[in-house]
């Protein structure tokens, strides 16, 4: 579905990713691990195009998404829940979910959509007329992937779901992603609570500055020593 | 709802029965002005109340005032057509000072001190070209009316307060249907995600570049109508009155003292401005020279401070905290862009 073939990206001079090679096949989980600035949230950018590719090619099924502009993205069946949520905080939670179905094709299936995020989960249909920005962190993940479902994707980019959240809650998002899985949403996500993220996928990829350094089942790179020894502590 | 649109029915009503009631050219004037200020002001506020702060709105209306003369001075083009043209321009220069801010994404303050330079070039282009424009000295559109010819449509001049008081209600009751056309769009959701949360607000499909390049526009376009009404109603600009960094930031601190959110802010900013310059030129400004527009300028700070979202946002803050009832929060209200 999602294919990236030797995609490097940075900042200005700073380069972000080296020659990254990655694939999402429809229906998988896939999650990319490693530390603090390993690029992984470069690498959800540039997918989504919102920093630009340097080389090397991305397409989602078949579709080359060199040349695609930010806000085209989506209409391609992406969507981005960014990192720390990017909610749009002076808007209410309603209005952060209509906003998730912005795109003309969105907007026909805006009540059915919303009555889905809302039946999935119960908490945002309470919190409805509440500014985003005043929600607890959980909730606002909450939000984020529920407007991220707006738009009606095929895949869901998840950039560092459990980032600032208190322990407690952390299990809970990684409850929501199963969900979101179980849905049949191909999902690919961000992150560096390893030992909890590889319960929730099928396949990782281990990314260390900037570079693809492994990539398995994600049975494979728990039991894997290396992975073990630096990123879980055991 | 019903009550509202009686309210406007009424407040309407009253405005337009006002020079009925037989004021002095004096009141009608600043009437006149009022609106007109207050439309010019809104236009300002339909870009800045999703933090595109502009401090060169001046520049707008220079190009205005000074489009629509320099074609009736130079060419004999009537206001009627000189308008279009000046809207037209007005929102090329918009384009060109957006587009390269948009799209290399300069923001916020950065974004204001690029218009605060627009508005000095606009001043200083007028200046440079003294041989049309009169240069600082200023120019009159050149008159056709007299004491036997009143007034004249083709000119777009007239020597009667109460045309030009109607006029005035015409384009400032325009300049709030504009207002309202932006605030009930789709545009509005996405200039208040855009101006939030810059990259999701891509990422959730909306053209950041394109949105913003359409709501600078419409506002300068607005600006500009607003420059060439006050040309042919004072029969008399320079660059000093119509453009410049003074008139630009004249604009931006009426509409925030207003209150930029709402709908008739704007507007309340102008009447606040306008009585307390007119009365504070009256009181102290013979005695003491300068000391009413220090008063007025420590007033405008004190307002900006302590009444961030204006006056109108500020009672209607107050209104609805005191109707609010447990368990139904009050509606979003967006602060100025941080």
């Amino acid at each position: 579905m999602l294919e990236l073939k030797n995609v490097s990206a940075g900042y200005g001079t700073f380069q972000a990713l080296f020659d990254v090679s990655l694939e999402v096949r429809a229906g998988e989980a896939v999650a990319v691990i490693g530390p603090n600035g390993a690029g992984k949230t470069s690498l959800l950018r540039v997918i989504s195009k919102v920093i630009d590719l340097n080389g090397g090619q991305i397409s989602m099924e078949g579709v080359a998404l060199n040349d695609v502009p930010a806000h085209r993205i989506i209409e391609l069946g992406i969507a981005h829940v960014p990192e720390h949520r990017r909610l749009f905080p002076r808007l209410t939670v309603e209005e952060n979910l209509k906003m998730g179905g912005f795109i003309a094709d969105a907007r026909a299936h805006f009540e059915e959509r919303l009555a889905y995020v809302y039946e999935l989960f119960p908490r945002m249909k309470e919190r409805r007329h509440q500014l985003a920005g005043t929600m607890s962190g959980g909730e606002q993940q909450m939000c984020a992937i529920g407007r991220g479902l707006m738009s009606g994707p095929k895949l869901l980019l998840l950039d560092e779901p459990s980032a600032g959240l208190a322990p407690v809650i952390v299990q809970q998002v990684f409850d929501l992603v199963r969900r979101i899985r179980q849905e049949g949403y191909t999902v690919l996500i961000v992150e560096q609570n390893i030992q909890q993220v590889l319960k929730v996928v099928d396949r990782a990829y281990l990314l260390e500055v900037g570079q693809i350094k492994m990539s398995g089942s994600s049975q494979e790179l728990l039991e894997n020593d290396d992975v073990r020894r630096a990123y879980i502590g055991l | 709802m019903t009550v509202a649109t009686v309210f406007k029915a009424v407040g309407l009503l009253a405005i337009l029965a006002f020079p009925a009631l037989g004021f002095s050219d004096y009141v009608l004037h600043i009437a006149i002005s009022i609106l007109l200020w207050g439309y010019i002001y809104t236009g300002w506020s339909v870009m800045g109340r999703f933090g595109l702060v502009s401090l060169g709105h001046g520049a707008f209306m220079g190009i205005g005032a000074y489009v629509v003369t320099m074609l009736w001075n130079h060419a004999g083009i009537t206001p009627w057509i000189g308008i279009p043209v000046a809207v037209i321009v007005s929102m090329a220069v918009g384009f060109m000072i957006g587009f390269p801010c948009f799209r290399f994404r300069i923001t916020g303050h950065y974004f204001a001190l690029v218009t605060l330079a627009l508005s000095e070039v606009v001043r200083l282009l007028i200046v440079a070209l003294r041989d049309y424009t009169g240069g600082s000295l200023g120019v009159t559109p050149v008159s056709v009316i007299s004491a036997d010819n009143p007034s004249s449509f083709l000119a777009m001049q007239f020597s009667d307060k109460v045309s030009w008081f109607y006029i005035v209600v015409a384009v400032w009751v325009i300049g709030l249907l504009i207002w309202r056309a932006v605030d009930r769009s789709m545009i509005r959701y996405a200039m208040e995600a855009v101006s939030q949360e810059e990259d999701a607000a891509a990422s959730v499909g909306v053209h950041v570049t394109r949105t913003k390049l359409i709501v600078t526009m419409i506002s300068a376009a607005m600006t500009a109508v607003g420059g060439a009404i006050y040309g042919q109603y004072q029969l008399y600009i320079n660059p000093e009155t119509t453009s410049g960094i003074a008139i630009s930031l004249q604009i931006v601190f009426a509409a925030i003292a207003g209150g930029m959110f709402v709908q008739l802010g704007p507007t309340v900013g102008a009447v606040i401005t306008l009585l307390l310059t007119e009365t504070l030129r009256q009181t102290v400004g013979h005695d003491v020279h300068g000391l009413d527009v220090m008063i007025y300028g420590a007033m405008l700070v004190l307002f900006i401070i302590y009444m961030p979202r204006g006056v109108v946002g500020r009672l209607i803050d107050a209104f609805e905290r005191r109707s609010e009832t447990p368990g139904t929060p009050g509606q979003a209200r967006p602060q100025p862009g941080e």
